[in-house]
């Protein structure tokens, strides 16, 4: 039985990470070894290796010239990885907080209409959030917002509070009842008994939908594209922006900030892949 | 007896299209134990949630020492509840979820008040071994132990508990049983105990109060309940094994079945048609002129439970210690004539 | 309904019709929930096994239908071993605690699901339903949706739907677990009947003593995944094994009273150091220290006798359980009715329903003529 399973198992884990190890290696060549046309896949220290071969002398320059602007753009790699992060953070902490608010109450309080309310709340995700890009755009301009960190904060806050919704009221609604009321008999104010009792149990929740919230914001692309053309570009965008550099496309700056965008999230899924399955699980079967 | 501790006046509650409650009148003398008994869906525990403050009711008051307490949080009730399904927090050890009541803000204890509870009550509750332990890693028994160890560490001035035992193990239920009859008069704290439990209704209440379909049927000591049921319904929810009712009209003095078997002398004044309420171990298994046919003989160690056919209807008979009846046997029941219970019957069904 | 091959197999071997040989089983993460279970059972006998959660019943009944794997041991069900095979080529029958009914079938569509499946005849199939629904009461139910039912008249149907099959075992989890006390007399009686009928083996699972003692034709008191006792209802009830049974079984159970065995008057006698009271007890040799168990409606008040202060009643209708205080421990006495709290009475104890038991071991000493067991505990008092 076991042999069986790995022998699924060591085939697919190759092909799926095929990619990663692709621009891991990339990440390690000069422009002309990643450009050449014969695939290289072996690096060596050597630094004297004819291009063409199956080896290829490996270099950390992609990764030092992260730190520098590149030509054409005003900022290094790592100012838009800094964007990414505070928008991919704030926004996910704003999704949680009012999401968590927002399903309590729903959870817990005989609201007028709470199925229809949390039905509309579901019902927009039910178009593609790109079909609304041009009103967003009319209506950020009114307010100044693009070009901020705020608008796409804003923007990836609102499109993934019905996620957060809908997840949260799931943990929260497994949670017993006489939990708090025992609380709220104990002496403790409502709020209190919220603060003590739902919050410590809601926790995992809370993690795996900052988890989701958080992808969903920092792979964003259409959006970030059409709001932003300077101050708060994020690294999808300035990725793409390459495109046509006057230098040509810098592969391996592109393959190594690839991986340091891709890989803390990667890792982090898989160590907190048992809860995102409770989560999925919860936001879709339940209710 | 002065003022009651706790007046509920004419309380009522409806959910949607279902009334809880209707037109609930109660009292409860300081250190009173009074049992609510009644079927799932009875509203025994919306009763205690409305004490606890837990739901508002739609009409009515509750007094709580000649305070109005109606409208008032459960925080400034200072009352304890026992939940039927909570048990403890989780995440918490055992003397952790003791002391969580204890750190309410308000109650302003010192650390070594708050120990020193902790211990008395473990001490009390026979739980001080479990103290560092985790609320998981608890057997039901125990977790019920520091379930109540929560409400009474807290020294509260009521205790609601709603049906605390019924989880548990038929064993573990007979022990708590006694265990919290001692601690409610060594406390003397009052307390509500909703159950829909026959035997603890009876033996733990110093009155009982029936409650069906939200409205009180029977208020009494445990005696008068089991004695002089104010109609079928109560007196079926009683005793065990269940009571015998039987539907019988009068003809000469004597009470006649539907199929006209004359079971038993009926009283000069008493209605044309009845419905006779005879318990058990009021009737015996011999004396009589009727035959009935033994079909389970259920020897339960110290009593026996008959299961037969009595004048073409089946019949319950409970005789203290064993017996020589085998199933199949044909014995001539009696019944006892002070010892039946009858209620009129008006209308024909 | 019998089948007549299986008369004819009973008589070819003197084989028990179903055994359980060393039964163990230990889970991945190192519970032991059964240590060691040897059991015989005849054909068409009703047992109950017997004990608190977690001694391990249900456990050897999932081992018994083949829903779980034992560790060690074997079952032999009618000359077959089938420690190993599964749950469908055991033909048992497993009646669950929980047996929710299908939804979208009424009551007679739900009892007749067991037996389509096995390809019974249409015409066989009416004739048991009519009969299984008969036995319970419910005939008039039998058109109607599970979610028209009550809560006892559900638990009927599906405990219907549980036995209109008629396998070699009846496996039953605590089938009334659930059910009020109203519906729990007529229950027992039918599955008891329907197990006479059909002179089907049955193996029944509880937790309630009662339950216990009303169905079995022998009973199997377990504890810690170990077999206590195995003996009829009364042979338990009056002779318990050990302290475990002869406090779980009965309700409540029995007074345990530790004390010393001295010579008194004519012959030996039980008593507590500072208690100026003596039960005569029928033995000639017996160890010098014992716990004395007694129940309740042995116990009686009298003019004398020891003499006690009443601390508790339980009142539970057609008689009352009487807590009384006695210099021999707090004894619960079974009365007609309850006395006043505080009242001074004096208590009768039936000598001859006695037991005792070794205070190392908590076995039972041996009763009246049993003499070799006794004298293992060496010196022999009434020499003295």
């Amino acid at each position: 039985m076991r042999g069986w399973r790995w022998l699924v198992i060591v085939p697919y884990f190759l092909l799926a990470t095929l990619p990663l190890c692709w621009l891991f290696l990339t990440s390690l060549k000069t422009q002309e070894a990643a450009i050449s046309s014969t695939a290289s896949l072996i690096p060596t220290t050597d630094e004297n290796i004819a291009p063409g071969g199956l080896k290829f002398s490996a270099t950390g320059d992609a990764y030092r010239k992260l730190a520098t602007p590149h030509t054409g753009k005003a900022h290094a790699f790592f100012h838009y990885l800094f964007n990414s992060v505070i928008i991919g953070l704030l926004s996910a902490l704003a999704s949680v907080v009012l999401g968590t608010g927002c399903a309590y109450g729903f959870s817990r309080f005989r609201i007028a209409g709470t199925r229809d309310w949390l039905f509309f709340i579901f019902s927009t995700r039910f178009l593609p959030p790109l079909a609304v890009v041009v009103p967003v755009l009319m209506m950020y301009r009114l307010f100044d917002l693009p070009n901020t960190h705020l608008g796409l904060i804003l923007l990836y806050t609102a499109f993934n509070l019905s996620l957060a919704v809908w997840l949260m009221k799931g943990f929260i609604d497994e949670i017993p009842r006489a939990y708090e009321e025992a609380a709220l008999v104990d002496g403790y104010s409502p709020f209190q008994a919220f603060y003590k009792i739902i919050l410590p149990h809601s926790a995992t929740g809370m993690a795996v939908t900052a988890v989701f919230c958080l992808i969903s914001a920092w792979n964003e692309y259409g959006f970030a594209l059409a709001l932003n053309n300077a101050e708060a570009v994020t690294v999808p965008v300035y990725f793409a922006g390459l495109q046509g550099n006057i230098q040509g496309i810098p592969w391996p700056q592109i393959a190594a900030g690839v991986l340091i965008f891709v890989v803390p999230i990667a890792v982090f899924t898989v160590l907190v892949r048992k809860h995102l399955l409770r989560g999925v699980t919860f936001g879709t079967i339940k209710q | 007896m002065g003022d009651p501790f706790l007046k509920i006046d004419n309380l009522s509650k409806v959910y949607g299209e279902t009334h809880a409650l209707s037109d609930i009148f109660l009292f409860l003398h300081a250190g009173e134990l009074l049992v609510v008994l009644g079927p799932t869906g009875a509203g025994k525990t919306t009763l205690l949630r409305i004490i606890a403050g837990l739901e508002v009711p739609d009409a009515g008051r509750v007094v709580v020492e000649g305070m109005d307490m109606t409208h008032c949080l459960p925080a400034e009730r200072d009352v304890a509840l026992v939940f039927q399904n909570f048990s403890l927090y989780p995440n918490k050890t055992v003397r952790q979820n003791l002391e969580f009541p204890l750190r309410a803000p308000g109650r302003n204890l010192s650390k070594t008040e708050i120990a020193n509870r902790i211990s008395d009550t473990a001490n009390l509750l026979r739980i001080a071994p479990l103290l560092d332990r985790p609320a998981t890693h608890l057997s039901g028994g125990e977790m019920q132990r520091v379930a109540i160890g929560r409400a009474i560490v807290r020294q509260p001035r009521l205790f609601l508990f709603d049906e605390p035992l019924t989880n548990l193990d038929a064993k573990l239920r007979e022990v708590l049983r006694v265990e919290l009859i001692r601690l409610q008069r060594d406390l003397g704290t009052p307390m509500i105990y909703v159950t829909h439990d026959r035997v603890e209704a009876l033996s733990m209440g110093d009155r009982i109060a029936v409650l069906s379909e939200g409205k009180i049927l029977q208020i009494g000591s445990p005696e008068d309940i089991y004695q002089r049921p104010n109609s079928p319904v109560v007196a079926r929810q009683l005793g065990y094994p269940p009571i015998n009712l039987i539907e019988v009209h009068k003809r000469a003095d004597q009470w006649f079945t539907a199929s006209n078997h004359g079971i038993v002398a009926a009283d000069r004044n008493a209605p044309q048609r009845a419905t006779l309420g005879i318990r058990p171990e009021n009737i015996f298994p011999h004396g009589g002129e009727i035959p009935a046919t033994i079909e389970a003989v259920e020897n339960l160690g110290a009593s026996t439970i008959l299961l037969g056919t009595w004048a073409d209807r089946p019949i319950h008979i409970l005789i203290t210690g064993e017996t020589q009846w085998h199933p199949g046997d044909v014995i001539y029941p009696s019944v006892d004539p002070n010892r039946v219970v009858v209620w009129e019957r008006r209308n024909e069904e | 309904m019998v089948s007549p091959h299986r008369a004819t197999h009973k008589r070819e071997t003197p084989m028990p019709f179903l055994e359980l040989q060393n039964l163990q089983k230990t889970y991945p993460d190192g519970t032991r929930a059964v240590r060691g279970i040897d059991l015989a059972v005849d054909e068409g006998e009703f047992i109950v096994l017997l004990g608190p959660s977690g001694c391990g019943k249900t456990t050897t009944l999932r081992m018994i239908a083949g829903l779980e794997d034992p560790t060690d041991g074997q079952i032999v069900l009618g000359n077959r071993n089938v420690t190993h095979l599964p749950p469908s080529q055991r033909d048992v029958g497993f009646v669950f605690q929980f047996y929710a009914l299908y939804p979208h079938m009424t009551a007679k569509k739900n009892i007749a699901f067991p037996l389509e499946n096995i390809g019974t005849s249409p015409s066989d199939i009416d004739a048991t339903i009519d009969r299984v629904a008969r036995a319970l009461g419910i005939e008039a139910l039998l058109d109607q949706y599970p979610r028209q039912l009550s809560g006892g008249d559900q638990q009927r149907v599906s405990l219907a739907r549980a036995m209109v099959r008629t396998p070699d075992v009846y496996l039953m989890d605590e089938p009334l677990g659930t059910l009020d006390a109203e519906h729990r007399l007529e229950l027992r009686a039918f599955i008891r009947r329907q197990q006479l009928a059909l002179s089907t083996t049955a193996i029944y699972v509880t937790h309630d003593q009662e339950e216990a003692m009303s169905l079995a034709d022998r009973m199997v008191v377990m504890e810690g995944g170990k077999i206590k006792q195995t003996g009829s209802p009364p042979e338990i009830y009056n002779h318990p094994a050990d302290l475990f049974v002869a406090n779980f079984v009965g309700s409540p159970g029995m007074n345990l009273i530790d004390g010393q065995i001295v010579q008194h008057e004519d012959g030996l006698a039980f008593t507590r150091l500072g208690a100026n009271v003596h039960i005569p007890i029928h033995l000639r040799v017996a160890p010098p220290r014992a716990i004395l168990g007694i129940r309740p409606e042995f116990i009686r008040p009298a003019n004398r006798g020891v003499p006690g202060k009443v601390v508790l009643g339980e009142y539970l209708g057609s008689h009352a359980y009487v807590h009384v205080d006695t210099p021999l421990g707090e004894l619960v006495m079974h009365a007609p009715d309850r006395f006043a709290i505080g009242e001074s009475i004096h208590l009768r104890l039936d000598e001859g329903r006695v037991c005792l038991f070794d205070p190392d071991t908590g076995m039972a000493l041996a009763r009246s003529a049993g003499m070799k067991d006794v004298k293992l505990y060496g010196r022999s008092i009434s020499q003295n």
